[in-house]
């Protein structure tokens, strides 16, 4: 390999052989390249599936009732299911040892949303102290509501960045303002932020306000559950199904519903989609390495054909160079060296092109489920470096067999 | 130089055993040029190749330069092709993406010569062909006959014991036969041992010595008077 006088006979080669290099070259760089932006989108795709679930905490679980769809013990379908604080609080009791963080949750609906003069369009949702961990909402000025403010039903209000944006553009804090709403004035004790845009046009207050002031009763329109992290993902998954079920059974009971009834009630659990989505995005990488193995070993029959093409159009050469004194294994060095050589070269070039397209582009990809595709370096360093070994074992065989030709035979050859 | 004792050669076609060279006595001495005549199927292309070491003898002696040649393998065969010969064939065998100087410099790559003495040893040898003008161009911009006398540069540059010619003159036209032959006669002149294959007997009247092959055995073996090429050019 350090030998001076054969790197020189192979640049000779090269460069009055253009064409086939540049053939042989661009053969083995788009294999590469396909595979790394394969890759890289599958990784995307991951990426853009976990930001996705970030929105709320991983290991949350939310209850959402509806209208039952099967007769049970005796009660017609069609009744519309009704959550009641007594309804939260004894599953809160029951599963004390299992739950995290709680919170059931009132939408206040047709109540007029004013500041000063100006009309407001935002959801009010009462919540308690704890929806803000379930939420995953970031506090960036004030605090989010406490128990202190559920207790005494306290007027105060919490708001999402974009209302701050949007409404208090004109104040150096909504803090301290008052907002109103069916013409009770609310003072604004919070800003967050959130993943989704969506998400911070709402206005929270204390749940015990929400039922209070607008009429709610002892109804609660959703209620929300975390469960504590665990270190191993399935375990996760495991605690989240099963406490799932309890949790459903439960309510299931108290209201009367049919055990397999979706629409009566339903539980949904982020870590139980998260589950799906990851086996999706497992399968699409599954998919992409496959899609990228074939490509690679595409480029790697690509490259031992034309190893077979450059070995029979050089027979005739071969003969003349074994006539002046070339042994065996010097013709089988030339070919190999020249082949490795060029599958290197034109490999990491493909690879360097490929993840540059990658670093530029990449953070610019504005597709959902696609966040900034990227691809692991060593795997496709390794990748580069299975095409140049597979393609000197594929030039091997040809340039072996043009070295034992016979030379009087090779000579002949036109 | 060379000597050559009742060597046999057969190629196998099929169940058949084709037996080529039935015994050949031989031997050319230091500073000979021999013609080696015969009509095709004589034998003297086989002939030609087991003295180039190309192919093996079934049986018989071979000893050149006092070396026995003998159960050779590959890479042995190549280190004494190197060493010993020079090839000159009919279809002059350039590479054909090598410029003349190139050509005439690869022998010295095998032989292990460095770079800048490869390329000077290819001019000088040019220049004795007398186309050093021509050093930087490819094959396929020289005529037959400058082909000829670039591959006769390549076969000298190795400095080789024999030089072996195989039918060198029968791709030209007669004019460029003889200046090919002139050349020829002056390095053999300069005391270079030199074989020619042919079957034209005015190629092989320009020879000292014409060996005749028939079916396999050599029936004539003559010491000739030499016609100098030079007289047609």
């Amino acid at each position: 390999m350090l030998d001076i006088e054969r790197w020189q006979e192979i640049f000779d080669t090269l460069r009055k052989n253009k064409l086939r290099s540049f053939l042989t070259g661009i053969s083995v760089a788009s294999g590469i390249f396909i595979l790394v932006i394969l890759l890289g989108f599958g990784q995307g795709m991951r990426n853009g599936i976990e930001q996705e679930f970030k929105q709320d905490a991983a290991t949350s679980l939310w209850v959402w009732p509806g209208v039952t769809s099967k007769e049970h013990k005796g009660l017609n379908p069609g009744r519309r299911i009704t959550l009641t604080n007594e309804n939260y609080n004894k599953a809160t009791a029951l599963f004390q040892e299992e739950i995290e963080y709680g919170s059931s949750r009132v939408f206040v609906n047709n109540v007029a949303v004013n500041y000063k003069k100006e009309s407001l369009v935002y959801g009010v949702q009462g919540v308690s102290a704890n929806f803000q961990f379930i939420e995953n909402a970031k506090m960036i000025d004030g605090r989010f509501i406490n128990y202190q403010d559920e207790e005494t039903t306290a007027k105060v209000a919490v708001i999402g960045k974009k209302i701050r944006t949007d409404v208090f553009k004109d104040v150096a804090t909504p803090i301290g303002e008052y907002i109103k709403l069916s013409g009770i004035p609310f003072k604004i004790i919070g800003v967050f932020t959130e993943y989704e845009d969506r998400e911070e046009e709402r206005i929270y207050i204390p749940i015990t306000s929400a039922q209070k002031v607008f009429n709610g009763g002892d109804r609660v329109n959703n209620m929300s559950f975390t469960l504590p992290a665990k270190d191993n993902f399935d375990e996760a998954v495991a605690e989240a199904t099963r406490f799932k079920a309890n949790l459903k059974s439960f309510l299931q009971q108290s209201h009367t519903i049919a055990p397999d009834d979706t629409s009566g009630l339903d539980v949904w659990s982020a870590m139980e989609e998260a589950k799906r989505y990851y086996g999706l995005t497992n399968n699409i990488k599954i998919f992409f390495w496959f899609v990228g193995v074939c490509t690679i070993i595409a480029g790697v029959v690509g490259v031992s054909n034309i190893m077979l093409i450059v070995v029979k159009e050089r027979t005739k050469e071969i003969g003349i160079r074994k006539a002046l004194g070339a042994k065996p294994w010097s013709i089988i060095g030339m070919i190999l060296h020249e082949a490795i050589f060029v599958t290197a070269i034109s490999g990491f070039a493909g690879l360097i092109f490929s993840m540059a397209l990658l670093e530029i582009v990449g953070p610019h990809i504005e597709i959902d489920y696609v966040l900034n595709p990227s691809v692991n370096f060593n795997v496709a360093f390794t990748t580069v470096i299975v095409l140049v070994v597979a393609g000197t074992i594929a030039g091997f065989f040809p340039a072996w067999r043009a070295a034992k030709v016979h030379t009087i035979e090779a000579l002949r050859d036109e | 130089m060379i000597e050559i004792k009742d060597l046999h050669k057969s190629y196998r076609m099929g169940s058949n055993s084709l037996h080529v060279l039935k015994g050949i006595n031989f031997s050319v001495e230091d500073g000979e040029l021999v013609a080696i005549m015969g009509s095709s199927g004589s034998g003297k292309s086989t002939l030609l190749n087991i003295l180039g070491m190309l192919d093996g003898a079934d049986s018989g002696e071979y000893n050149l330069d006092g070396v026995p040649i003998k159960d050779l393998n590959e890479t042995k065969a190549a280190q004494y092709r190197n060493k010993f010969l020079g090839f000159i064939f009919q279809s002059f065998n350039l590479i054909n993406y090598k410029t003349a100087a190139e050509n005439v410099a690869l022998p010295l790559y095998y032989q292990k010569v460095g770079r800048k003495e490869r390329q000077d040893k290819s001019i000088a040898y040019l220049e004795k062909v007398g186309l050093k003008n021509w050093a930087h161009h490819l094959p396929s911009e020289l005529s037959g006959g400058q082909k000829q006398r670039v591959a006769i540069a390549r076969a000298l540059a190795a400095e080789p014991k024999v030089l072996l010619a195989d039918e060198p003159t029968g791709a030209l036209d007669s004019k460029t036969s003889y200046e090919v032959m002139d050349l020829i006669q002056k390095i053999n002149d300069e005391g270079n041992t030199i074989l020619v294959v042919t079957h034209e007997p005015d190629i092989a009247e320009m020879c000292k010595r014409i060996v005749h092959l028939k079916d396999g055995v050599i029936v004539e073996d003559k010491k000739v008077e030499q016609v100098r090429a030079e007289q047609y050019v």
